[in-house]
């Protein structure tokens, strides 16, 4: 699984990118989106809603299943893609370009973002 | 599911095939079974437009033979078994004394008296414990076969011409709904124009030695047509569109025949008693006065996909609950089945929505199934 370098990543399968005048853009890791299947729905916070470190800020819905969507940090929502709104499947195939969920400036981070590296680890240990 | 402690998950003969060709692996049933291979959406389509191969060997096969096989089988089930000709097949159910169905079956007359019974994978030793305990008094031997056949299923309206070039049987003389022993790419199967997709198809019912040889040979065969290797997760919204039941979601010994809107697989006029047969009567009688809820199919105008639980609403009211739900590929939208109170059933029916956690969407009450191949 490819998951670039520059992003840091969640236990729930967050990225974030480097932060741009304080705003991250979130989405979920292709290691997600292949195991979630076809994403057919996608629920994302309002522009304006804060948004907390690893509570629940939307849904990822499938052909199979419902999975909720975790903010990996704290802040104010500054944008959401409307792309992935209407066609929900960028998520699949483009996981970390085109099929970004949303935009937060950053209030605060929590400890324990993994590195590229660890998260490749992570995520390869919970498929084994 | 039993009550035993979880064991090791079956594989079937194409386990290493699977494996090679990526396929994301499922539990199912105490099966490890291919869930999808790549895009569950494109292999949907796949079927729907050109061909579609599947590995069905979890599905649990009974042979049933003796000289009163078919007496036999007309007392275990709620169908006419013996009235289904040499070569044919028949859609029926084995129901519990209390008219509750403990299973949907297919069954296959093979000879004058010899049947293959076809059961869900999940349901396959309790059909199989029922019928060797219904058998007790007739001249008749219940066989398990689970492990004397793999299954593999090509579907779609590609199918009849990727299993021609394989096969000298009579494909054209074989109608829907009918099997015969034949070969296929040198291998001994039975091939029946049966399957669970709503597209015309075959299953071919193999012995395991010979399956990757047979799936092979079908994906070279297919090759120049489209035909891709197809998992459960397809399989499930195919038969959704095509509104098809599946045991546990539409049907379960909580239900009778008549709750399910299946009585048509009931024959009350058959020779001799039948397990079920009082209660079934009496099923038959509550439906007439007392119309239960009905099977119906729900169509989503907006894009939430309801799931298997979730309520029906209508005024504020549950009318009713969802048995499946997907997003369907072929209308484009999310559709379920759904058991509504008789009220709210019609086809156009006003004001129906599905609560999705917590929301009340829209819904439009459609007769099922949502799709029917053109012929």
């Amino acid at each position: 699984m490819n998951n670039p370098q520059q992003l840091r990543y969640s236990k729930e399968h967050e990225w974030l990118s480097g932060a741009e005048d304080g705003v991250s853009t979130v989405g979920i890791t292709e290691h997600a989106a292949n195991a979630l299947g076809d994403v057919v729905f996608v629920q994302l916070p309002e522009v304006g809603d804060t948004v907390t470190a690893g509570e629940s800020c939307g849904e990822l819905e499938s052909t199979k299943s419902v999975s909720e969507l975790y903010s990996p940090v704290t802040g104010e929502v500054t944008a959401i893609n409307e792309d992935v709104v209407e066609d929900p499947s960028l998520v699949n195939s483009a996981p970390f370009e085109g099929g970004w969920l949303f935009k937060v400036r950053v209030a605060e981070e929590p400890a324990g973002l993994l590195s590229a590296d660890e998260y490749t680890a992570f995520s390869t240990g919970e498929e084994s | 599911m039993s009550s035993t402690e979880p064991t090791e998950p079956r594989h079937t003969a194409l386990d290493a095939l699977h494996r090679s060709l990526g396929a994301t692996m499922t539990d199912f049933a105490g099966w490890d079974m291919p869930l999808r291979y790549g895009s569950e959406r494109d292999e949907h389509v796949a079927v729907r437009t050109r061909a579609g191969l599947f590995d069905l060997s979890h599905m649990g096969e009974i042979t049933v033979t003796g000289a009163e096989a078919a007496a036999f089988l007309n007392f275990a089930l709620v169908g006419n078994i013996a009235s289904v000709g040499v070569g044919r097949a028949r859609y029926t159910m084995i129901c519990q004394a209390d008219g509750g169905i403990l299973d949907d079956l297919i069954v296959y007359r093979l000879a004058d008296t010899e049947y293959m019974v076809v059961a869900n994978a999940s349901n396959a030793q309790v059909v199989l414990d029922a019928l060797t305990e219904r058998a007790a008094g007739f001249d008749a031997e219940v066989r398990d076969d689970r492990d004397a056949y793999a299954l593999i299923a090509v579907q779609g309206p590609q199918s009849p011409g990727i299993l021609k070039s394989l096969t000298d049987a009579d494909l054209d003389g074989l109608k829907y709904y009918a099997g015969l022993p034949g070969t296929v790419a040198g291998v001994p199967a039975l091939i029946a124009r049966t399957g669970y997709t709503g597209e015309d198809g075959f299953e071919l019912f193999v012995k395991p030695e010979h399956a990757v040889e047979l799936w092979q040979a079908l994906t070279k065969a297919g090759e120049g047509v489209g035909l891709v290797p197809c998992g459960l997760s397809c399989r499930d919204t195919l038969r959704l569109e095509a509104g098809m039941p599946l045991y546990g979601h539409e049907l379960s010994t909580s239900l009778t025949p008549f709750d399910a809107g299946l009585d048509r697989v009931v024959k009350f006029e058959k020779e001799g008693d039948f397990v079920g047969r009082e209660a079934l009567l009496q099923a038959a009688e509550r439906a007439e006065q007392n119309p239960p809820r009905v099977l119906v199919g729900l169509i989503a105008e907006g894009r939430r996909v309801p799931r298997a639980g979730y309520a029906v609403v209508a005024g504020g009211e549950v009318i009713g609950e969802v048995t499946s739900g997907a997003p369907s590929p072929t209308l484009g939208k999310p559709i379920a089945m759904a058991y509504v109170d008789a009220a709210h059933a019609a086809p156009g029916t006003a004001g129906v929505g599905v609560d999705i956690r917590g929301s009340h969407e829209p819904y439009e009450v459609v007769a099922l199934p949502f799709y029917k191949r053109q012929k």
